[in-house]
């Protein structure tokens, strides 16, 4: 500031500029820390991961059941529990989300339902996924009796519907009008229009919404705790308790045996591949559908 | 239709096939409304679900259960005020963790940021976003739970537990798990959470504004303060409020080292709990109607406050969209 009192007519207030370079430069450094500070954090967690899930990984990982306390034995039951409930919420709730998601975009539009339901499909997206558990406890476990295999898939089902809803009426949303019409034009029926024109041409965004939903639900504990429960045994069993790969996690990371914790480590490393290549794989189908365009 | 079909004359045949067409048609329309009235029941169930479900505990208890603090199964009297609080506090320390460090991520990404380093930090954190909350968690339990007990929490009791009005709050021996890990842990967890939303919404500031700034003169510092903030102003507080909704809600990350302890505590390094992390840990082991039903209602209030924070979040970003469009 002692550059102000200068006189010359031409002179310029230095000292303001120098300040504002000294926030700016102190400002933006503050954010390039805070951005090396998180990603720190966030490479540390997926250092320990890989560290400790290496260590674990061995081919009886995946060929033996869960073991007692104390005994060697790897995770296949749990596996297959995950790939099982998996594959049946997807299986459900799919189709339940396409299709509300097609009424979002093609017939709702903006009319006071439409903006409604997509109001309480965000909330849904949202939601606490423990709530979704106690739900299908109160509905499902409670009037069956005991828990089951079949309440986990449909719990996740809950969590995979808004999920589709959102993603198909985006991609719907980005089908150029005109293409609508030109089917009409040929007198094609709007079902017709809608499922062999528009779900086409949203086809990959579609596919995406489905992987991110599949991501999604494959890491889900909370609701699995007291809908599928844990077993320690190999079963098919609809109708019964059925492993799963967070739940185990979850207890043998919490146990005091070193065996447990191990075989925790080795499947936290198996679930968080397996989640970054369906998120890899959903964005390469997302990147292909834009590309097409 | 069968016996429509069989009508030989040609116009009517025309017609047959319209009405066809139209009966398809309508068969369509209303099997994609249905589902998608299936969504809005969803949430009626759930809400009728957790009402039905806490009845036996909000008979027991009447409203003084959201402002007990005893949670005592042996004499089944329960209250919910020290999940309720544990909820409060964790949420409020993860986001005084990560709401500073993912503003600094998310203006580093859209004002400093190289162009080539732009798309591959994105999807960095992006997939960060989609890792699990259970991955969190048990890298908190074995890594940073320990990082604290030895090397944090003792240097908190040594430095602030001495000053005069920090002492409550820096109390007590470095136990590793408790309120402040669990937070800070949250912190990491919504992290690219909220720096993915807060970068798009600092993207949706128009280039036309910020270069008008630029080409005044303005410093890329009073860009962001003076132009992109508050452009954005609406839609970072609905990014934000997003975020706690989902720190609020958040079960596995927290469960792990919040230590479940059903007490209100006043040093934040004590072991708390928070309303999922009771849910989580105690659900299966409940015994009796009333210890069951008093989880339930934890999980309805949890619904309350989390349906309020996200209809906020909504109504925020729908706010800055609107403006958007203008």
């Amino acid at each position: 500031m002692t550059q102000a009192s200068a006189t010359a007519v031409h002179s310029i207030d230095f000292g303001i500029y120098r300040r504002r370079r000294l926030v700016n430069g102190a400002a933006l450094t503050l954010a390039l820390g805070a951005a090396g500070l998180g990603l720190f954090w966030l490479v540390a967690i997926l250092w320990t991961l890989l560290w400790n899930g290496l260590g674990s990984l061995s081919f009886g990982l995946v060929t033996q059941m869960t073991p007692p306390p104390g005994a060697e034995g790897g995770l296949l039951n749990a596996i297959f529990g995950t790939v099982v409930m998996t594959s049946l919420a997807t299986m459900l709730g799919t189709p339940i989300g396409i299709l509300a998601g097609t009424w979002l975009a093609e017939f709702g539009k903006t009319n006071k339902l439409a903006e409604a339901i997509r109001f309480i499909n965000d909330i849904l997206l949202s939601a606490p996924s423990i709530i979704v558990g106690l739900f299908i406890y109160e509905v499902l476990v409670i009037r069956m009796g005991h828990f089951s295999a079949w309440a986990g898939a449909v719990a996740l089902a809950v969590i995979v519907i808004p999920v589709v809803v959102r993603t198909t009426e985006d991609m719907l949303k980005l089908v150029p009008n005109s293409l609508r019409e030109a089917a009409a034009a040929l007198g094609a029926p709007q079902w017709k229009v809608v499922t062999m024109v528009a779900y086409r041409a949203a086809r990959n965004g579609m596919i995406t919404g489905v992987l991110l939903a599949i991501a999604r639900i494959s890491g889900e504990t909370a609701p699995l705790l007291f809908t599928a429960l844990n077993n320690q045994f190999w079963s098919t069993d609809m109708n019964a308790p059925m492993a799963n790969l967070p739940v185990v996690i979850f207890q043998y990371a919490m146990s005091p045996y070193e065996e447990w914790q191990r075989l925790a480590w080795g499947g936290a490393l198996m679930i968080t591949l397996a989640i970054l290549i369906l998120n890899i794989g959903a964005r390469t189908f997302a990147a292909l559908s834009t590309k097409s365009k | 239709m069968t016996e429509i079909a069989v009508v030989s004359d040609r116009t009517s045949l025309a017609t047959s096939h319209g009405q066809r067409q139209r009966l398809q048609d309508a068969a369509f329309r209303l099997s994609t409304l249905f589902f998608a009235l299936v969504v809005l029941t969803l949430l009626g169930g759930v809400i009728i679900a957790l009402v039905e479900g806490s009845i036996p505990a909000l008979k027991a208890f009447g409203l003084g259960f959201v402002a007990t603090e005893v949670w005592n199964p042996v004499t089944e009297k329960f209250g919910a005020l020290a999940p309720i609080y544990g909820t409060l506090i964790t949420s409020l320390i993860a986001m005084a963790v990560g709401v500073p460090v993912s503003f600094g991520i998310a203006i580093f990404l859209t004002e400093v940021c190289p162009v080539w380093l732009k798309r591959p930090l994105g999807v960095a954190i992006e997939l960060l976003a989609g890792i699990p909350s259970i991955i969190y968690g048990i890298w908190g339990l074995f890594v940073f739970a320990p990082f604290m007990q030895s090397t944090v929490q003792p240097f908190l009791i040594g430095t602030l537990g001495q000053l005069p009005f920090l002492e409550d709050i820096f109390m007590g021996p470095p136990y590793g798990i408790g309120i402040l890990t669990a937070g800070i842990i949250l912190g990491i967890m919504v992290l690219p959470f909220i720096t993915s939303i807060t970068r798009d919404v600092f993207e949706t500031v128009p280039p036309m504004l910020k270069e008008s700034a630029y080409g005044l003169g303005a410093t890329t510092w009073e860009v962001v303060w003076r132009v992109v903030l508050p452009y954005t102003r609406v839609g970072v507080v609905g990014g934000l409020m997003l975020g706690l909704g989902r720190a609020l809600g958040e079960t596995m990350a927290v469960t792990f080292v919040i230590g479940n302890s059903h007490r209100i505590a006043s040093s934040i390094l004590a072991p708390g709990t928070t309303i999922s992390a009771a849910i989580a840990n105690e659900f299966t082991e409940a015994v009796g109607d009333v210890y069951t039903s008093s989880l339930v209602a934890l999980g309805l209030i949890l619904f309350v406050i989390t349906f309020i924070v996200l209809t906020l979040a909504k109504l925020m970003l729908l706010r800055l969209q609107r403006n958007a469009g203008t």
